[in-house]
C-alpha cells in the first residue's frame, strides 16, 4: 500500500480559501485510528503510519484562527486533532518522515528549516491573517523560534508538552503552566513502549535462545538429540525469560528499582531471576546437566537484563547523552565479563 | 516531576550570564525545569535534571546557552562507536524505530 492510498477516513470535508482546497479533519478518533496506533506500538506498519504533510482544518477555522504545528507520524497527528473538539483551527503538518515530534526534533526533521519550508509550501500567509504558530513544546529541540521569526516573520509560541492540555492552554490565553511544560515519564508512558522494545530486540534474542537449545545437544560424545530436548528446552526457556523480564520489568518498575543507572536497575531484576532459577535447580536437580551449566545462569541472566535495561535509556525522557555515556563506560565492560564468564561456564558444562 | 532522576554532575549545560537578557525563553522550552529567571537573569536551578535535549541553546536569542545535545540512547552510542560516527538512533532506518 502506498502512502497516499492509506485510508483517510479522518478527512470529513473540505474548505476552500483563496482557491486552495484544505481538507477538514475529524476531531473524533474512530476505531480504525485506535487499531492503527495499537498496531504501530507493536511495530506493524509503523513506518507507513504517516499523514501527508500540509495544511488541514479543524472545525470551521477563519483567517484569525490559531495554527497548530504537528509531525506527520499519524499517532502525533491523531493526538493533536482529537484535542481540537469544538476548537476552530488550522493544523500544519511537517514532513518528519513519519517520526514523532520529540524524536524528529532531536534529529532536526521537526526543525527550523522544514517549518519555514512548509509555511511557504502551503502558502500559509494566504490562508491566515496573523503570524503566529503554536508548536508542541517537545518540538523545541529542533526549532529555533527566533530564527523562524527572522526568516519567515512567523512567531513561534510553544504550547504544552501533552496535547490533552491544549484546551486548557488556549483558555489560559495561550499560556502553558509549569506543569504543562514538564515532561513526565509515568507508568503508562513507559508501559506503551514495551511492545516495540520486545519486537526490536527479538532479532537478537531469539537466535541466541535457539543457539542455547541446539548447542545443548553437544557433548563429549559429539551430539545427542535427546540431550538437546532434555536440557536445551530449559536453557532456551531461561534465556527467553531473561529477555522478556529484562525488557518488561525495568520500564514498569523504573522508579522502584535500585540505582539511578539503568544498567544497575536491569541487573537487579536479573539477579532476582537468577536466584529463582538457582532455587529451582536446587529443588529439581534432574533439570540441569551439571554445576557448570547451572552456575552459568548466575552470570548470563544479569548480563542480559542489565544490557536490555541500559538500552531503554533510548526511550526515556530524562536521560542525558553524557549520563548514558558515563553509565556505559562503567557498565559495558562488566556486562562483557559477566557474559563471557557465563558463556564459558555453560560451554564447559557441555563437556564436563 | 515523576521523581525519576538520572546521574548527577554529567550535564554539559553552560550559561553565560553576561549575555542573558532575561527573556525567559529557556524556561518556556525546557522540559525539566532546569532554569529560573530572577532580576532579569537566568539561573540554572537544577542542572542534574538536564537531559541535554538542546532546546534551550537553540531557542536562546542571545546565544547565552551551550549544551552538547544529542540522543541519550545506549544503542545509538554503541552503533556510533562501532561505525565511529556521531551517535544517531535508528529511528529513520526503514525497519526500526527506537522511540
Ligand atoms: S533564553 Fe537566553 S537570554 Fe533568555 S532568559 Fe534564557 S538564557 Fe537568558
Ligand atoms: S538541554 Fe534541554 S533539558 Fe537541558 S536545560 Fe536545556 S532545555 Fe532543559
Amino acid at each position: 500500500m502506498s502512502k497516499k492510498e492509506q485510508s483517510r477516513q479522518w478527512i470529513i470535508g473540505e474548505v476552500t480559501v483563496n482557491g486552495t482546497k484544505i481538507p477538514i479533519v475529524d476531531t473524533k478518533l474512530i476505531s480504525a485510528d485506535r487499531l492503527g496506533s495499537y498496531k504501530a506500538r507493536w511495530g506493524i506498519g509503523r513506518m507507513r503510519y504517516i499523514v501527508e504533510p500540509g495544511l488541514y482544518a479543524a472545525g470551521k477555522p477563519s483567517a484569525g484562527s490559531p495554527v497548530f504545528v504537528s509531525a506527520n507520524y499519524k499517532m502525533s497527528f491523531d493526538r493533536l486533532r482529537s484535542q481540537l473538539k469544538g476548537i476552530d483551527g488550522w493544523i500544519l503538518v511537517l514532513d518528519t518522515k513519519g517520526i514523532n515530534v520529540w524524536c524528529a526534533a532531536g534529529k532536526g526533521t521537526f526543525g527550523t528549516d522544514e517549518l519555514i519550508r512548509r509555511i511557504r509550501a502551503v502558502n500559509l500567509t494566504d490562508v491566515i491573517s496573523h503570524r503566529k504558530l503554536i508548536l508542541p513544546q517537545l518540538g523545541a529541540p529542533g526549532v529555533s523560534a527566533h530564527k523562524v521569526r527572522e526568516v519567515s516573520g512567523f512567531m513561534v509560541k510553544y504550547g504544552p508538552v501533552r496535547a490533552e492540555d491544549i484546551p486548557a492552554y488556549l483558555n489560559a490565553g495561550r499560556n502553558a503552566t509549569a506543569k504543562m511544560r514538564q515532561v513526565n515519564f509515568g507508568f503508562t508512558d513507559r508501559a506503551v513502549l514495551i511492545p516495540n522494545e520486545l519486537i526490536q530486540s527479538a532479532k537478537y534474542f531469539l537466535p541466541a535462545a535457539a543457539c542455547f537449545f541446539l548447542l545443548s545437544g553437544v557433548g563429549a560424545d559429539i551430539y545427542s538429540a535427546e540431550r538437546m530436548i532434555r536440557y536445551g528446552l530449559f536453557s532456551a526457556a531461561i534465556f527467553s525469560a531473561a529477555y522478556v523480564i529484562g525488557i518488561t520489568l525495568p520500564p514498569l518498575l523504573l522508579p522502584w528499582l535500585p540505582g539511578k543507572a539503568f544498567s544497575v536497575k536491569g541487573a537487579s531484576v536479573g539477579l532476582i531471576l537468577a536466584v529463582a532459577v538457582g532455587l529451582y535447580f536446587i529443588y529439581n536437580p534432574e533439570s540441569y546437566r551439571n554445576v557448570f551449566g547451572a552456575a552459568a545462569w548466575l552470570f548470563i541472566i544479569p548480563a542480559a537484563t542489565s544490557f536490555t535495561a541500559m538500552n531503554f535509556t533510548g526511550c526515556s525522557t530524562y536521560t542525558s547523552p553524557s549520563g548514558v555515556r558515563r553509565e556505559m563506560r562503567a557498565a559495558v565492560p562488566i556486562q562483557i565479563v559477566l557474559a563471557t564468564v557465563g558463556a564459558g561456564l555453560w560451554i564447559t558444562g557441555l563437556f564436563a | 516531576m515523576t521523581g525519576l532522576r538520572y546521574l548527577n554532575n554529567v550535564s554539559t549545560l553552560r550559561l553565560d550570564t553576561a549575555r542573558c537578557n532575561g527573556c525567559r525563553m529557556c524556561i518556556v522550552v525546557c522540559p525539566h525545569g532546569v532554569f529560573a529567571v530572577t532580576q532579569r537573569k537566568a539561573r540554572i536551578i537544577d542542572l542534574d535534571a538536564c537531559m541535554e535535549c538542546g532546546a534551550c541553546e537553540l531557542n536562546c536569542p542571545e546565544d547565552a546557552l551551550r549544551v552538547k545535545a544529542g540522543v541519550g540512547c545506549a544503542s545509538a552510542i554503541i552503533q556510533g562507536a562501532i561505525r565511529s560516527t556521531e551517535p544517531s538512533c535508528g529511528c529513520d532506518s526503514k525497519e526500526s524505530s527506537c522511540c
